[in-house]
């Protein structure tokens, strides 16, 4: 980084510059510059929601696309998550007390025999900031989990999420309990992981399978729309 | 009759150690980068590859290649390619025995062979940037309750290695020697 930008004074810069330069804070994981940009938009009167979706989930949907195409690794994208953990911090009581829109609600969780939750925790945190109300199980879901948290917080979306190869498969034990229930075709169910595949997806009988947060935010939101016609 | 076996780097050293170990003689071994693993929808194309490369010039190949993180497609691809290659999930799983590691059925817990317990700092703590951003070790690692260190020789230095290892993801340590497990018996139907 050039000194120029080390001497960077965020409230000098006028409301378009200073989002660009939450993009790249974003990006290089500066959690304490986007506190505080978060901090000066609000001082602006900015709405939360404005603050939230142009500049937080829309710096992130562009690490996300770096991600995807191999210039960003794991690492940085935690970083960023990290940064923008920060302003979602700031903005979540606000949002609340604005009435934000609210786009759909998700349960989501890592699947039984699988702890690993870091893809799972940046697709509930994307999906909060495009609108989504998220409602997290956590790691190592069994069957009955999943399906008592979607009828009790009346969901929208399930979504599912595996590592390893080996607990990929439970995802289909989930699926094929709701087809016994009768209650498959009430729910959107996205499912995602670095071992998984569209045709995967496909073949456990899932809606769609997300690559990845940013795929997920925007199938999710595909899908909500195509629910709302259905029912108009 | 002449057989390749196209093998994971990381399991370089445990072939060759069979080879020896069993006066196979018949055996050749080719390597693909063991850093594949990093990138594992990679490793089907990489296999794939290296297979129709060795095409002709040997009686039989064999992929020493478990799924490895590629959610099927390597199976799929050995079996278009008409290669057989090691069931079970992952090295850690074969090399303890695929029946014993499933029938234990540990999820809490993070595994290094000694290939990884040699490499640790090149395959696990770089790789994930923990050497330039160690604060994100607990989001990595958090939810793991242990190291365990499933050992295929008696190497005292290897097995401080994987207990420094375990300090550096602030895990409980354990050792458990399992050889070659599945590996020598796989190789040795060949």
């Amino acid at each position: 980084m050039s000194d120029e930008e080390e001497d960077l004074i965020l409230d000098e810069l006028d409301d378009e510059e200073l989002v660009l330069q939450m993009y790249d804070d974003l990006y290089d994981g500066m959690a304490d510059e986007i506190d505080e940009a978060v901090r000066i938009l609000l001082k602006r009167e900015w709405q939360p929601y404005d603050i939230l979706t142009k500049a937080l989930v829309e710096g992130m949907r562009i690490v996300g696309i770096d991600f995807r195409d191999g210039i960003l690794f794991v690492p940085e994208v935690l970083l960023a998550a990290g940064a923008m953990k920060k302003g979602m911090a700031i903005l979540k009581p606000l949002l609340i007390e604005t009435g934000a829109p609210q786009l759909g609600k998700m349960v989501i969780g890592t699947v039984k025999g699988d702890i690993h939750d870091i893809g799972k925790n940046l697709v509930a945190m994307m999906m909060e900031g495009a609108g989504f109300e998220v409602f997290d199980l956590g790691i190592n879901n069994p069957v009955e989990d999943y399906i008592d948290a979607i009828k009790r917080e009346k969901a929208d979306i399930l979504g599912m999420s595996a590592l390893l190869t080996t607990t990929m498969p439970y995802m289909k034990i989930v699926i094929d309990t709701m087809v016994e229930q009768g209650i498959r075709d009430d729910y959107i169910v996205l499912v995602g992981g670095a071992p998984l595949n569209e045709e995967f997806g496909k073949a456990i009988g899932s809606d769609a399978y997300c690559r990845d947060a940013a795929v997920a935010v925007e199938t999710a939101k595909e899908f909500m729309a195509r629910k709302h016609n259905q029912r108009a | 009759m002449k057989t390749l076996i196209l093998a994971c780097g990381a399991l370089a050293r445990e072939v060759l150690a069979l080879f020896e170990l069993n006066n196979w003689q018949h055996m050749e071994l080719h390597c693909l980068p063991a850093d594949l693993h990093l990138r594992p929808e990679k490793i089907p194309d990489a296999v794939a590859a290296a297979v129709n490369e060795a095409r002709g010039k040997y009686d039989r190949i064999f992929v020493a290649y478990a799924d490895c993180g590629t959610g099927g497609l390597l199976a799929a691809r050995c079996q278009e390619l008409g290669v057989d290659m090691i069931e079970g999930p992952h090295c850690y799983s074969f090399f303890e025995g695929n029946a014993a590691f499933a029938a234990r059925g540990e999820v809490t817990s993070f595994y290094l062979t000694d290939f990884l317990a040699r490499q640790f700092d090149a395959f696990v703590w770089k790789p994930m940037g923990l050497d330039k951003h160690p604060e994100l070790r607990d989001i990595y690692f958090g939810n793991y309750e242990k190291l365990v260190y499933l050992a295929q020789t008696e190497d005292e230095a290897l097995t401080q290695a994987a207990q420094r290892a375990a300090e550096k993801l602030g895990l409980p340590f354990e050792r458990r020697f399992t050889g070659y497990g599945d590996l020598g018996a796989v190789l040795g139907k060949l």
